[in-house]
Order: C-alpha cells, then structure tokens, then sequence
C-alpha cells in the first residue's frame, strides 16, 4: 500500500481506521482516505466495496464504530449531516435528495435556520450562477429540470453552505457524455481554486483522466491510496477486484462474441410507428419503428425520462400501446430496475417467487411439489446460491437474487415460440464478480436464441453487450452504431459528429 | 425448527408480559387481583359450562370476524369495518327472518340458509361502499371502515326504534325470532349451537385456501407486494383487493347473523361488544392464519367470557378487556418489527444503504 | 329565520372547535408524513383527563392541563411505536386507539363508579370579545364564546406563517414531502417527527377537553365518537393547510348544526340522520368529492430504517 505524497498542509479531509458495521455485515474495516487539499480525490472501488458508506460517514450520516475523523488537521466528532455541513462538507447523493415539489430557492434553503427570506435566497443563487457558471433558475419547481440540473442543484446548495469539500457520489452515473466531461472540467477548476473534491466512482478512466490523487476500496478496506500518476488502469482493476480475479472477472467480451444473430433472423419483435403514452396520459413514445430479432442484444440508450422507461416496459407487454403495430412474442420476461419492489416478493420463499410467474392464469389447486421441484432445477441451470427451494428470498444475496428473477422470465413455462427478454438496470446494486455472472448469463441467452433488449443507465455497459443500438431522445427512436460518441450525442439529441 | 420455537418463545413472553401488567395495573386501581384472576379462569375455562356456553359461544363470532380480518389483512386491505359489516349483517338477518312466513311448509334449514345468507351478502355489501371508495377514489380503507361502523350503529338504532320494532313499541329491540330459526344447539355442550361448527369449518377452508389455491395464491401475493404481484405476475390487483374486501365483509356479516340466530334472538343496539374490532387482535395474533384463528379466537373469547365474569363476580370493569387488547396488538406489532429489523441487518450487502 | 341564524352560527363554531384543534394538530403530524389513526384515541384520553383533572384539582384551566397532558401520553406511545420501533402507522394508531377506548373506560368505572350517575365538571363560561361581541348576527356567534374557541382563531393563522415563513416550517413540509432530501440538508428528521407527533397529540388532547369543558360538561365512555377520523378527513378537505382545515372544520360544524335549521323550519327527519351526517360526509371529503388536492408525497409511507 503505497501512501501518497506528504505536502506541509494538513489534509483537507481525513478518514483513519473506520469500522463500520451493519448487524452482522462489517461494511468498513479500518477504511482510511487522506485528501489533500487543492486536489480532486477518486475514491474508487467495485458496488458493495464501502465507498457510499466511507463517505456518509464523512458526511455525518452514519457514525463510525472506530476510527478518527479529522478535517483540515483537526478531530471532529460527526453526529448529523449539520456538523458535516458547519465544518464545510458538502455531498452530492446519487438519488434523492431534492424535493421535487419545491423550488430551487426553497431547496437551496432547507437546513437552514431561523426565518425564511426566500428572496434573499434567490437574490443570493443568482450571484453564484454567475460566479460559478451554472445556469440555474431560482424560481423552477425541482421536478422539472433535467438530472443534470438537478445536480448543479446540489452542488450550489453545497456552495451555498461555503463548502470547500465536495463530495459526490457516482456523478457521471446518470449523465449523458457531454454533461459528464463539463462536470469534471467544472470540478478540476473548483479543486484548482485551493477547494478538496472527492469523486466516488467505478469508472476508472474517468478518475484516471481528471484526478489527482487515487483510494480503492475493497471489501470495505483501502487496498490501495496513490497519486493517479502513479496508477494503471491495470494497477487499478488489480486492486478493486484482488489480482488472483482480475482475469477470470472481467467483463469485457473477448472480441468476437457478439452476436451471431441479428435483424437478419426472423424478427422476434417489430415495431412500426408505434406511440406509447404512460399512465398519466403523458405521450412517452412517439412512433418508433424498429425490429429486435432472435439471437441478439440490442441495447436501448437514453437519458432518464426520455420515454426509454415506457418503451421498455411496451416491448415486455406491460404497458399497452396507444397506436401503431407492435409484434412480440405472447410472453416477453421482464427484469424491471426496482427489483425488489417490481419482481420480487422479499418475504416469501423462493419457490413462490418462481410461482409469481403465471399467478394470473393459473387455476385450482396448486401443485407446490411440482412447482419445487422445478424451482430446484432453475437454481441449478442458473447457478442460484440460497439455503434452498423454500429459503425467503430477503435471505439471498443481490447477485442471486437477480439470477433468479432472470432465470424465472426466460422461462417459458412450457410455451411455444421464440423467447424474449427486456432487461432494466440488470446489474444495479450488485458486485462486479454478481455482474460479470448477470452479463454472461445474458449472453449465453443470446446465444441460444432468445432476444433481448437491454437498457442501462450506464452507457458503458450498453455498450459492452449490444450489438445494436436503439437511442431514445424525447420520445423518438433512433437506431445507431454501437459507438460512444455517436450514442451520447443522439442521447442529447444532437446529430451525431460527421452527419449533414 | 428454530424459528417456530422462537416464535413460541415470543409468544410467551408476549402473553406473561400483558398478563403481569394486566395484574399491576389491577393492583394500581385498587382492585382484588386473586378474586379477579381467579373469576377470569371459572368464567372461562373453568367448568365444561363455562368452556362451551361462555367461551366457545363468544369464540363464535370471533373466529368469523378473526378470519375475516385475517384474510383482509393478507390481501393488503385493511379492513376495521367488521363492527360494521356485523352489524348489517345481523339486521339483515333479522329482517329477513323476522318477515319470512312463519314456518309453513318452508324447512327450518332454508329458512336459516336464506337469513344467513342475507347476512353474509349484507356484510358484503357493507364493505363493498369501503371497497369502491378506495379502488375508486383511493380512500384509505381504515378510516372508511371505520366511517360505516359509525354509520352502521345508527342504522341500527334507527331500525329497532322503527321498521324493525318488536309490537309493543317499547324497547328498542326487534320482536323475538320465531324457535324454528333458531341454530340448532349442539348436544351435551350447553347453550353452544351449530354455528360453531360453521365458524370452523370456514376458517379451516379459508386457511387451506390461502395455502393450496391458485386463488389464494394471487391474494398472498397482492398482499406483499401489489407492485410485483402486478408487473411480475401479471394479477389485476384491483379486482383481487376488491373481490378479498367482499369476501372478508360477508364472513363478518355471517358473524352477525349467526348471532342473532344462535345467541340473541332479537335485533338490538349493543349486539356486538366490539367483536369487530376484537378480531383486529384475534387476527393480528394468528399472525394473519385462519387456521391459527381457530385457536386465537378462542383464546379471546376465553378473555371475554372470563371478563365477564370478573364484572361479576370481582367488580373489575371489563372494558379492562379492551386494554389487554390492545396491549397484546402493539406488542406482537413491536415484536415483529423487532424481528423484522434483526434480519435486515443480518441480511447480504445488498441491505447496505445507496451502493455502498 | 334570522332567529335561527345566531343559533346556527354558534352551533356551527361550537361543534367546529375541537374538530378544528384536533384536525391542526393531525395536520402537522401529517405534513411531516405520517397519519396518526390514535388521535381519536388521543381525543378521548383528553375528555377523560378534563374529568379527571377538574373534578380533583378543581377548576377548568386544571382540566384542560390534564387533558392536554393525557393527549400527549397517547402521542408518546404513537411516537415510540412508529419512530423508534418502526412498526406501521395504521395499525399502532389503532391499537392506541383501542387502548385509549379501553384504558379511559375502564379507569372511569374504577375511578367513578359504574355506568350510572354522570360527574358533572365545571364548565368554561363564554367569554365575550369586546367590540366584535357586539356585531349583528354573527357578534355573539363567533365571539361570545368558551375562551378555548380563540385557540382556535389564533392557531390556525400562526401555523399558516410558522409552516410558510420559517425554515423549521420549511423542513417539516420537506420531511412529508421527501425525507431523504430534508436529512441531507442536515435536518433532523426523526426528532422534528416526535416533535409534530406530541404537539398533535396535546392538541388532540386539548379538543377532547373542550368536549367535556365547553361543552357537555360530563364525560361519557366514548363520548369522542369518532372525531379523530373526521379531523383526519378535515385535514384532507383542507388540502392540507392550516386555514383550509379551519374551513373544514366549520363545513363538519355546519353540518352537524343543520339540525337547529331542521328544527326551526319544522322538517321532521329522523335524529339519526344527523348522527350520520358527519361520517357520510368524511367519506365524501376523503373520495375528492369537495376538491381534491395534492398529499405531501411521502405521507404514510413506510420510514427509512432509523439509525
């Protein structure tokens, strides 16, 4: 473990030793971070590995078992999110934490205390829109802007707080391309400024390209801390994933195994000029015209609320149609994002998980010995670790419980015709080593034939399994090349680079 | 297995606990606990008597409403409105009852069919106004219910001062129930009649539902979770929340009417001592079970027998009844969102807050 | 007719007043995003303490104290179950409720005696404003009465600036609105709870106390008769804002005072009727029948696990 360089000034931020546990979880065991101050810190490690937890520590949101905080060489004690504030911490949350209903005045307000003067509020988030360069409008209820301006939100509620450590989580998550590389040129600058940020995040070419100095967490433990110019991608990957698996988990495809399939099979779904309207009769998808055949992965790309949500949940038979042609199989599996609200019954058993498939139809008396038994075979074909057919699904781990609930709608029941699966967010909230497992399961489904539509809000992962591209922008649907650029830029609705 | 043996555990410490306060706070207000405890145990379990014609008898109604609460409660509706859908359920018995041609020719068993029947489709009916507000309207169901009890009450009172007034016009209460439709009293156990055995028989079949049926499979389901149960299994939720609500409405309106038929005889206002909002505990007890019904609906109606007989006999008020009651629903509540928070924690990385 | 007026009036205000108190207090517990079914146990718990509290250590003010304090208890074991416990909302307040039936019954008979003679308390005597007691029609209606009838005039006013112009009112609406969002911004969400809670509690308390001490001067097993529920559906005709529950509260009161206007124009309907009146027309309040508005988005939703 190599420590980064000394300077004469005492870090902005220091985590030493942190024990963290959750009953019977130990989420954190002895975590440091050291920031320096004028730089921008990645903080960096595979889903589950403690970064979020290391950080809502910092923030006053969870407290420590063990371990010492120190803030510009000074130790803080941390109950609540106001001490973090008061001392000048700053965090920008994945999901959350705006209330939609409010203004951006009235957001940017909230903590404070005393009288309201939502003026002076408004009067003051003007100024800082022109120091800063964030476009942001005072007066805008927060449920319509786009994420991007939601987080600009965030970080000037930050600001606005005089914070000079800024922490956000997993910012370039959500973000198409282009607003991504304008977040971390704004970030670089604010750091530059004497200011400390931390980046949590997975991505290692993002940290590799604008930060300075470098932490990876794994299994809740610094492996490494390092200047970035110090680090390799490959360097890095060692220390998130632990050398002896770095190969065997990698998700990148070996080159040529992308589909075989493809259009020119017998298409399994066709599309013409369909429209689908969500249920609050809102227009979502405006005639979109396209096919999925058997044998392929097409993934589906757009930012949130650009109808890719609608479209998803049309191609699976969820959401009717408001008008055009829309051919699919009679049974299309759906793995929707919210797992465990949308797929799952948490508390029951495993084989009535498997049971939830058909409840609709299904008639009389049921027979639980064969649904068992047929719920013991599904675990074996997908590799589903649990206790047991009868084991409640809350008792198996993330990783598994997906493999179940995509074991269960690929499963055909009996069913004639070609198989076809839609897939939301497949591997959100699980392990690299769970997703690696979920991404080769998709493609060996491919392989035998079925087809599948995928949709990620991380567009890298997209792009690792599809062999075609659907881009969906307000509504419309654009087929495209399965290149970076070219996706980010029809994601934005701009016409992609070289095109007249 | 461990977990059922914990449960029991649970369970126990459960009961010794309401029973220890119960008695401290006997002692508090002053009253004789040893003369009460012990008028609690003759009245009932004390003698056979007492068993079949103060427990068993209250059992009745009880394990009527408990699984109707219990099968509401599954599907994810809230249904306190049994006072209420007792209460209809009862009026239309009586009234149907009470305005059939006297016995001629019809046979005592169709008569009972046709006034329990009008039980069972009044209380249906009750909880229907409830059902459609809330698929409708998105009422909540708990205030709702509880609206309609309050409703029901008046309704009743309006009856036996009115339409339904026995002949002299003196008492608010209906005319006696002609013998013939009385629910045959079961041999060799005292004043407990038949009605028993059709409160059982439904809570076995009700239980056996939940466990074997495609049926109750989708209601299990709509229950835990609407939103998997819609997308994942394709169920109409609306219709089975719907369909649950009525069902669990007749059952309570069933209790009403093989009250009036077996016990009462007549229609009045005070009917029910709250057997309606008893089967909230009777049913949350039995862990949402009808089969455990069976049994917690005999333990509750063992309490209220043996409260009773403590006004009686010792001078304790029984509404103490309704604290134990009440004490016993907070703690199994607070028992299951202490086991339920235990095996979070335990649980895998995924119960870890954001993505860790 | 204008002599059934005042009277009309008067019977609206008085009937209004511990709807109004109880339904403000459901309103802040509910603006931070929980329903709290106990309050009608709440309520009852308060006509109980009033009887208690006036019959021993004499006096009016001593009852409301009591009845204020007996609200709270009832708040206390809502908060302990729903904010530290984490067990659900419904069926806590239901039990609370049950408990309050069954406690306040029970502790009447041992206190009291048995179901028989009904104690008489005090009662608060009207207290007229001085020159608004004096307007035609509504002079005496609205300002000639039980002090504890301008709680209500002042409380509904003071919640309306406390939850739009101050940032405590600011972070109670953000907590019903999105929990999450309000405990980033460094506010402490369980703590505000337990404080709306309480409060709600002692307000409820408070109108169950005018029940006994204003008006019937007696306290009856019971006697609350569903009012918490109806402050709950007060609270959703209100849309959720102070003077819209006010509003509300004077709808229910009307409504209930139709009887006077019955009487005087010598229309014969069955009593029950206007028993029933004020349940039927929470139902209607609470199916959008008068308007529908917009809940604060996070009410009655399961909480986030504590810390």
């Amino acid at each position: 473990m190599t420590e980064s360089s000394r300077g004469d000034e005492p870090p902005a931020l220091a985590l030493q030793d942190i024990d963290k546990r959750f009953g019977a979880t130990r989420a954190l065991t002895s975590a440091s971070l050291r920031v320096r101050p004028g730089t921008v810190h990645a903080l960096l490690g595979e889903n589950g590995a403690g970064k979020s937890t290391l950080m809502r520590v910092a923030y006053g949101m969870e407290r420590p078992d063990a371990g010492m905080i120190r803030v510009r060489g000074a130790a803080v004690r941390l109950n609540t999110p106001a001490d973090a504030i008061a001392l000048g911490i700053g965090m920008v949350h994945q999901h959350f934490t705006l209330v939609p209903v409010m203004t951006v005045a009235e957001n940017v307000a909230l903590g404070d205390h005393g009288a309201l003067d939502l003026q002076r509020t408004s009067a003051e988030l003007r100024e800082l829109s022109d120091r800063t360069g964030f476009a942001l409008d005072p007066q805008v209820r927060v449920e319509h802007l786009s994420v991007a301006a939601q987080q600009r939100v965030e970080i000037a509620k930050a600001l606005m707080r005089r914070a000079r450590i800024l922490v956000l989580d997993e910012p370039t998550a959500v973000l198409p391309p282009s607003e991504s590389a304008t977040l971390l040129r704004w970030l670089r600058s604010f750091a530059d400024q004497g200011n400390a940020v931390v980046l949590i995040t997975h991505k290692l070419g993002e940290a590799l390209s604008v930060a300075d100095d470098v932490t990876v967490l794994r299994r809740g433990r610094t492996v490494l801390a390092t200047p970035a110019a110090n680090a390799t991608t490959a360097s890095l990957t060692d220390a998130m994933l632990g050398s002896a698996d770095a190969g065997e988990q990698s998700t990148r495809a070996p080159a040529g195994s992308r589909a075989e399939g493809g259009p020119a099979m017998p298409p399994v779904f066709r599309a013409e000029r369909v429209t689908v309207v969500d249920a609050a009769g809102v227009m979502r998808v405006r005639e979109a015209s396209f096919v999925i055949g058997a044998g392929e992965i097409v993934g589906i790309a757009g930012v949130e609320g650009s109808g890719q949500r609608e479209l998803l949940r049309a191609l699976a038979g969820r959401l009717p149609i408001a008008s055009g042609i829309l051919e699919r199989p009679k049974a299309v599996g759906f793995v929707p994002e919210d797992r465990h609200r949308d797929a799952v019954l948490l508390d029951r058993p495993l084989v009535e998980n498997i049971a939830l498939r058909g409840a609709a139809v299904r008639h009389g008396i049921i027979d639980w010995g064969a649904i068992r038994t047929h719920t013991e075979s599904l675990m074996r074909s997908f590799d589903v670790r649990a206790a047991g057919p009868r084991a409640p699904m809350r008792t198996v781990s993330g990783g598994n419980q997906q493999k179940l609930v995509l074991a269960r709608e690929l499963d055909a029941d009996g069913a004639t015709g070609p198989r076809a699966i839609v897939v939301e967010n497949p591997t959100r909230g699980l392990d690299v080593r769970a997703a690696a497992q979920v991404h080769a399961r998709l493609r060996s489904i491919r392989d035998t034939g079925a087809a599948v539509a995928l949709y990620s809000s991380d567009i890298d992962e997209v792009l690792e399994l599809a062999s075609r591209m659907l881009v969906v922008y307000a509504g419309s649907v654009r087929e495209a090349a399965v290149d970076r650029d070219v996706v980010g830029r029809l994601m934005l609705g701009a016409e992609p680079r070289g095109r007249r | 297995m461990r977990a059922a043996s914990r449960e029991l555990a649970l369970a126990a410490v459960v009961v010794a606990a309401i029973g220890g306060a119960t008695a401290a706070l006997l002692v508090a207000i002053g009253f004789p606990v040893g003369p009460g405890l012990a008028a609690l145990w003759t009245g009932s379990f004390g003698s056979w008597y007492a068993f079949t014609s103060a427990t068993l008898v209250r059992a009745v109604p009880l394990m009527l409403t408990g699984s109707a609460v219990a099968l509401a409660f599954r599907g994810g509706v809230l249904n306190i409105g049994g006072e209420g859908q007792l209460l209809v359920g009862a009026a239309a018995a009586a009234g149907v009852a009470l305005t059939m041609p006297a016995a001629a020719g019809l046979a005592i068993p169709v008569g009972i069919a046709a006034a329990l029947s009008a039980a069972a489709i009044g209380g249906a009916l009750w909880a229907a106004v409830a059902a459609h507000l809330r698929v409708r309207y998105g009422v909540l169901e708990v205030i709702s219910t509880i609206m309609l009890n309050f409703v029901a009450l008046h309704v009743v009172s309006y009856l036996v001062r009115g339409p339904l007034q026995e002949p002299t016009r003196v008492y608010p209460q209906s005319a006696t129930i002609a013998d013939a439709l009385h629910l045959p009293r079961i041999l060799g156990a005292g004043r407990l009649h038949s009605g028993f055995v059709l409160a059982l028989v439904l809570a076995l079949v009700a239980g056996w539902m939940l466990r074997h049926t495609a049926a109750g499979f989708r209601l299990v389901a709509t229950g835990e979770s609407p939103a998997a149960a819609a997308s994942a299994g394709g169920i109409d939720v609306r219709s089975t929340t719907t369909r649950v609500f009525l069902v669990s409405g007749a059952l309570a309106g069933l209790a009403g009417g093989v009250e009036v038929l077996g016990v009462t005889f007549a229609l009045y206002e005070n009917i029910s001592p709250g057997y309606g909002y008893t089967a909230i505990a009777v049913a949350l007890l039995a862990r949402l079970d009808p089969w455990r019904v069976v049994v917690t609906g005999v333990l509750f109606g063992a309490l209220e027998a043996g409260a009773g007989a403590m006004q009686r006999d010792a001078g304790v008020p029984a509404t103490m009844v309704a604290v134990i009651e009440a004490a016993l629903i907070l703690a199994v509540v607070a028992a299951q969102s202490i086991r339920s928070r235990r095996q979070a924690a335990d649980g895998d990385s995924y119960t870890l807050p954001a993505d860790a | 007719m204008s002599d059934a007026l005042t009277p009309f009036l008067a019977a609206t205000i008085r009937t209004a007043v511990p709807l109004g108190l109880a339904a403000l207090g459901e309103l802040l517990v509910e603006r931070a995003g929980l329903i709290n079914i106990g309050l009608e146990g709440a309520i009852l718990a308060g006509a109980f303490g009033a009887l208690v509290g006036a019959s021993t250590a004499g006096g009016v003010g001593a009852g409301f104290a009591v009845a204020a304090l007996a609200g709270l208890l009832i708040a206390v074991l809502f908060a302990l179950c729903v904010i530290w416990i984490r067990a659900d909302q419904i069926i806590a307040g239901t039990a609370l409720t049950l408990l309050s039936v069954g406690a306040t019954g029970t502790l009447y008979r041992a206190l009291f005696g048995s179901t028989g003679a009904a104690l008489r308390t005090p009662t608060s005597e009207p207290l007229a404003i001085p020159a608004l007691a004096s307007l035609p029609v509504v002079g005496t209606a609205l300002f000639a009465q039980p002090p504890i009838t301008y709680l209500l005039y002042v409380m509904a006013p003071a919640l309306a600036w406390w939850l739009a112009r101050t940032h405590a009112g600011l972070a109670l609406r953000a907590i019903g609105e999105r929990p999450e969002a309000a405990e980033a911004a460094g506010i402490a969400v369980d703590r505000m709870r337990v404080i709306a809670i309480l409060a709600g509690g002692m307000l409820g308390g408070i109108a169950g106390g005018t029940l006994v001490l204003a008006q019937a001067g007696t306290f009856a097993e019971g006697m609350s008769a569903g009012r918490g529920f109806i402050a709950i559906a007060i609270v959703v005709l209100g849309r959720w804002t102070p003077h819209g529950v006010a509003a509300g509260a004077l709808l229910f009161g009307a409504a209930s005072a139709l009887q006077y206007v019955f009487q005087a124009m010598g229309w014969n309907v069955p009593y029950q009727v206007f028993l029933v009146v004020p349940y039927l027309l929470t139902l209607a309040a609470l199916a959008g029948a008068l308007g529908r508005a917009r809940a604060p988005a996070a009410l009655g939703r399961t909480l986030e696990p504590g810390r």
